[in-house]
């Protein structure tokens, strides 16, 4: 069982306040793995260290058994881990297929060429659209982004980042801020995304049912430090993470350190 | 479809508008009107240079007059030393190309990493420095004073040389209107949208606002080439920042990230300057014409934040949507760390 994506004694301190502490994971190859914690429990910082947004103050990000710690969001995502945002993150003013179509076209590598027009490629069309297809988002097309409801721009953000095919997929709190009737549609996105067997998802969420349900293992992080890390039946079992849950760790926690 | 048929009925209009200013020295023989077209077609250049910056790529740059400054004096120089002979002058216009092509890309590596603001206050910098060099470098420059010279026969005439203006404000548009619709292009307008979500999408950020900040530098080069040969002369002037502030306002009233808009709005500025100085003859108000620049520039802000053409598109755009659902309101996502 190799690993796709590790992390070693990966912390990161803001001021004096330690976000992530000394967290050391190892991902296997298209693997599931779900991050839970309460708020403020530094999932976030998490991923923007495994993404590149945020540089570590110590520890190490490997990838694939080589180290990736100082490669920029960039590298990284062209390397193959790719994420979505938590804060709906898309180009306000382009329309929902412009959004997708810069995610195809970044995949496919054509990033300099200057002199053809757009609509010369038309391959990079089509394939956006089959990404929007997927997310059930195909008929707003030309719309601006900005103009999408909360739950829509949720599905845009997770569109562009399936159409980047990267290896590593970290996805941030997908469902968060939708409607209750949304939800099962970008469920079902990622069910088939793990359905394919060739991706290596992480996901942040709050949605336990889910988690539990998608999960090949769960994660979870308390006051930035690896509270524990399993199957979804040892984590539920876990009576640490019971009560990190229903309250009361927080001192014995700190009594413990 | 209809997106091609009105990108067609634009382009055919645009077609026509480029015939009949080039029929216009020819039916209507005002040596004024020409030269006053010239300007605007001068810094309708410049503008368009501005707004690969301004529009398309959302940088602000405070310093644009020195690439306009780098073109006016490279051609002046070469005017003045050597024979104002053609084989000078478009040895003139390649040393200006390459000018500002490394001068764009060295400033641009040095100040893109920036913040918005720090970027525009240390681009301002730059153009300061070369401001004082031409100040200082007397042997070269003459100071502030600047110096007359003659220009290669085939630019001599009015009506050449209103047409050559022409040529180069057409054949930057088409340019531009291609480099804009390229895939780059694309990634350029995805920065000034969103930059932290161009960088995760494998873009590097750095290299696309350097390719922009050089293109632009590079055209605002020609604008300034263009700008003295029309005057046979050239001071510091072109190095001040009242040319960045012409260029960034013309853009904003034309209307940012359009291209057409940077030409109307060197039409308007270029005009209104006009007819504002005319004017004097019959109030003395308007000797101060700046006031009243300044009243237009407030009013325009105010109430055509987008320009005038961005207006136009909006009311197009507003028109076609009216039927479509109004848009929900955004549910405040869960904080997280």
């Amino acid at each position: 069982m190799t690993a796709i994506l590790e992390t070693k004694d990966l912390s990161i301190t803001f001021g004096g306040h330690t976000a992530v502490d000394s967290v050391s994971i190892a991902v296997p190859h298209n693997h599931f793995k779900s991050i839970i914690g309460p708020n403020g429990a530094g999932k976030t910082t998490f991923f923007n260290l495994l993404s590149g947004q945020l540089m570590p103050s110590k520890g190490q990000v490997l990838y694939k058994g080589s180290e990736i710690t100082k490669l920029s969001p960039t590298k990284r995502t062209r390397a193959g881990i790719g994420r979505s945002f938590q804060i709906t993150n898309v180009f306000p003013n382009l329309t929902v297929m412009e959004n997708v179509r810069l995610a195809v076209q970044s995949h496919a590598g054509v990033r300099y060429q200057m002199l053809k027009h757009f609509r010369s490629f038309d391959k990079f069309e089509q394939e956006a659209e089959e990404w929007l297809k997927l997310v059930l988002l195909d008929d707003k097309k030309d719309a601006l982004a900005r103009n999408l409801a909360h739950g829509e721009k949720r599905k845009l953000e997770i569109a562009m980042l399936l159409a980047l095919n990267t290896e590593v997929l970290l996805l941030d709190e997908p469902t968060a801020g939708m409607s209750l009737e949304e939800v099962p549609a970008i469920l079902d996105v990622i069910r088939k995304i793990k359905q394919r067997g060739d991706r290596t998802i992480i996901l942040i969420e709050h949605k336990m049912d889910m988690i539990m349900d998608l999960s090949d293992s769960i994660m979870v992080l308390f006051n930035g430090a690896l509270l524990a890390d399993g199957t979804p039946e040892e984590i539920m079992k876990n009576e640490m993470v019971q009560s990190a849950y229903l309250g009361g760790l927080h001192s014995e926690h700190t009594a413990k350190a | 479809m209809t997106k091609v048929f009105s990108n067609n009925r634009m382009n055919i209009f645009y077609m026509i508008v480029a015939l009949f200013l080039a029929v216009l020295p020819f039916v209507y023989d005002s040596r004024s009107t020409l030269i006053l077209l010239s300007q605007v077609f001068i810094f309708a250049v410049l503008a368009m240079s501005y707004d690969i910056l301004l529009g398309y790529t959302g940088i602000v740059s405070f310093g644009h007059a020195m690439f306009f400054g780098i073109g006016a004096y490279t051609v002046g120089v070469f005017m003045k030393r050597f024979e104002p002979e053609t084989s000078y002058f478009l040895l003139a216009v390649l040393v200006t190309i390459l000018l500002t092509a490394v001068v764009s890309y060295i400033v641009g590596l040095l100040t893109l990493r920036l913040k918005s603001h720090f970027y525009a206050m240390l681009t301002m910098a730059f153009a300061g420095l070369f401001l004082v060099l031409a100040e200082k470098w007397r042997t070269v420059t003459y100071g502030n004073d600047g110096f007359t010279f003659r220009v290669p026969e085939f630019l001599r005439d009015r009506t050449d040389f209103y047409l050559i203006c022409l040529a180069s404000m057409v054949i930057v548009f088409i340019l531009l209107k291609r480099f804009t619709n390229s895939p780059l292009g694309k990634v350029l307008q995805a920065i000034r949208e969103n930059e932290q979500r161009t960088e995760s999408l494998g873009y590097s950020v750095l290299q696309y606002k350097v390719i922009a900040s050089v293109v632009s530098g590079v055209l605002a080069g020609i604008a300034g080439i263009l700008y003295a040969v029309s005057l046979r002369f050239v001071n510091t002037s072109v190095f001040t920042m009242d040319i960045t502030l012409d260029a960034l306002l013309m853009t904003i009233i034309g209307g940012v990230g359009t291209l057409v808009g940077a030409i109307i709005g060197a039409g308007i500025i270029e005009f209104s300057h006009h007819w504002l100085t005319e004017l004097a003859k019959v109030h003395w108000i308007f000797e101060r014409w700046i006031i009243f620049f300044g009243i237009i520039y407030i009013l325009a802000v105010m109430f055509f934040p987008m320009g005038i053409v961005g207006s136009l598109q909006k009311l197009k755009f507003g028109r076609k949507k009216k039927t479509s659902a109004p848009v929900k309101s955004e549910a405040v996502s869960q904080g997280d760390s």
